[in-house]
């Protein structure tokens, strides 16, 4: 914690950055913080209450931010991938910002609890099963304790192999109840660090590609491409999904897509810009068995 | 948009879609100029018999196609959806045809999960000669689709009904180019009006 905050301290002395971002104890447990004085680098925690992905905060669409000057930002090893993948579209240069890598286990479900809960298999967020990142390798600098592995839940994949299972009328069935509940506020759009259109498609009206009202129709309309935009960029941090108000599985959609452009092009989204995303990318052998 | 009232063509058309020994299976294709389209001209001119339940859309190229052109074709009441294009190392564009085929790999897996039976979507490279593969696929398309029923699921999901006798009728869009556009209807504002010609090739439905 305090090679944290010394490390922050130092970056605002020198003049490195003039802003960190980072997490802090809020009074509903961690919450993002923007530190601008070396003073109050006090502030700055990491724990397994630190779901947010501040890579958010990179996101072109958030312009303000760069407006305080240049950041530096605490990255877990899923951010570090968005940020990876806000490099590889072009929507940021990697001299902008200074990555302040932590070594995460794992973090929880919900940032709310007054201490720091131990991971369990029952505590610990669905993305973190299946993370390779102990370290992120693309920061600038590296700090926190050695973690062990997140503990093992494979919760998610069963759920989407128990839907897969189902025959195709009753995945309507059950995606139609869900998207009932969508009330089309886009607080998933707006959590996510890679969606960065500055004008999104459900805000073109001539054509209306979407229907805005918030019906089952047009909800299947906008979570299909949603989805369909972060195939092969999505990085799983699930804070889509954390951010829905009436609680759609988002992470689902998102990690099934992860599983197709695995098994179809052989792509795991990666924290090195230079690989380049599956969509948008092509080979000339790709497999196509679903073509006449 | 204005509702239209119900016509006793569109009462009699749900009466018949509900039979399975009258259902039409009404299929949207979307096609692209350089190869499928001028397959299916070929098909056309060559007098060959085959379904009429396809209607085609022009676009300049299987890159174009969103997928929110499938969306919408479902949406608009369509049972089933063509996509059919240049084959592979023959794109007009040199690789419009290879960033589909990814595209539409994984959107078939994404709309098969969320519960869109892939069997009502085909894929197919059809060239320019290939007249006669265009009526194959025309053909078995359409005989899936009518073993499947119809696709009510998804265009009577929860929403304000929509006219779904002409697909195409409500997707009219303003085009503000001078002359108006007859063009290649690949082009968000080129009229509707493109499609119904583009579907003569395989013949109009309904």
């Amino acid at each position: 914690m305090t090679e944290l905050q010394d490390t922050a301290r130092r970056l605002l002395d020198e003049g490195t950055v003039q802003v960190v971002i980072g997490w802090e104890e809020g009074r509903r447990g961690a919450r993002p913080v923007f530190v601008r004085s070396a003073a109050d680098c006090d502030k700055l925690i990491f724990d397994t209450r630190c779901v947010h992905n501040l890579a958010t905060y990179l996101n072109p669409r958030r312009s303000q931010v760069m407006e305080l000057g240049k950041p530096a930002i605490v990255v877990k090893g899923c951010d570090a991938k968005a940020v990876a993948g806000l490099l590889r579209e072009a929507q940021l240069e990697r001299d902008q910002v200074v990555l302040i890598g932590v070594r995460c286990g794992g973090v929880v479900t919900e940032p709310g609890a007054a201490a720091a809960p131990a991971l369990t298999v029952d505590t610990v967020a669905s993305r973190c099963w299946g993370c390779d990142v102990r370290e992120p390798a693309s920061v600038d600098v590296l700090v926190g304790d050695a973690q062990p592995e997140p503990p093992v839940t494979a919760a998610l994949d069963e759920r989407i192999a128990e839907l897969d299972a189902l025959p195709v009328e009753e995945r309507l069935a059950f995606w139609t109840k869900e998207m009932e509940r969508c009330t089309q506020c886009y607080a998933c759009r707006q959590a996510c660090p890679l969606c960065f259109c500055e004008r999104c498609i459900v805000e073109k009206t001539e054509p209306q590609w979407i229907e805005t009202s918030p019906h089952a129709r047009g909800n299947f309309a906008w979570h299909l491409t949603r989805a369909q935009h972060l195939a092969g960029r999505c990085v799983g941090c699930g804070e889509c999904e954390r951010a829905c108000p009436v609680g759609i599985p988002l992470s689902l959609l998102n990690r099934k897509l992860q599983q197709v452009v695995y098994e179809l092009y052989g792509y795991t989204v990666s924290e090195d810009p230079s690989v380049p995303a599956p969509i948008g990318a092509y080979a000339v052998d790709d497999t196509q068995d679903f073509i006449e | 948009m204005t509702e239209p009232a119900p016509s006793a063509t569109r009462l009699d058309d749900d009466a018949r879609r509900a039979d399975p020994a009258t259902f039409e299976p009404r299929i949207t294709a979307f096609v692209c100029n350089w190869c499928t389209y001028t397959g299916a001209d070929l098909a056309g001119t060559s007098r060959l018999h085959m379904a009429s339940n396809v209607r085609i859309i022009r676009l300049p190229c299987t890159g174009r196609i969103d997928h929110v052109f499938i969306v919408k074709a479902f949406e608009r009441g369509a049972d089933g959806v063509i996509v059919s294009g240049c084959h592979p190392a023959d794109c007009h564009y040199t690789s419009g045809n290879y960033h589909a085929r990814r595209r539409f790999g994984v959107f078939r897996e994404l709309l098969s999960f969320m519960g869109v039976d892939p069997e009502r979507l085909t894929f197919s490279w059809v060239s320019a000669s290939e007249g006669a593969k265009w009526k194959d696929v025309v053909d078995e398309t359409v005989a899936r689709v009518r073993r499947l029923g119809p696709f009510d699921a998804y265009h009577q999901l929860a929403g304000p009904a929509l006219p779904t006798d002409d697909p195409f009728a409500a997707m009219e869009v303003r085009d503000d180019r001078q002359g108006g556009g007859r063009g290649v209807a690949g082009d968000t504002t080129a009229g509707p009006g493109v499609s119904h010609q583009a579907g003569a090739p395989a013949g109009g439905a309904s």
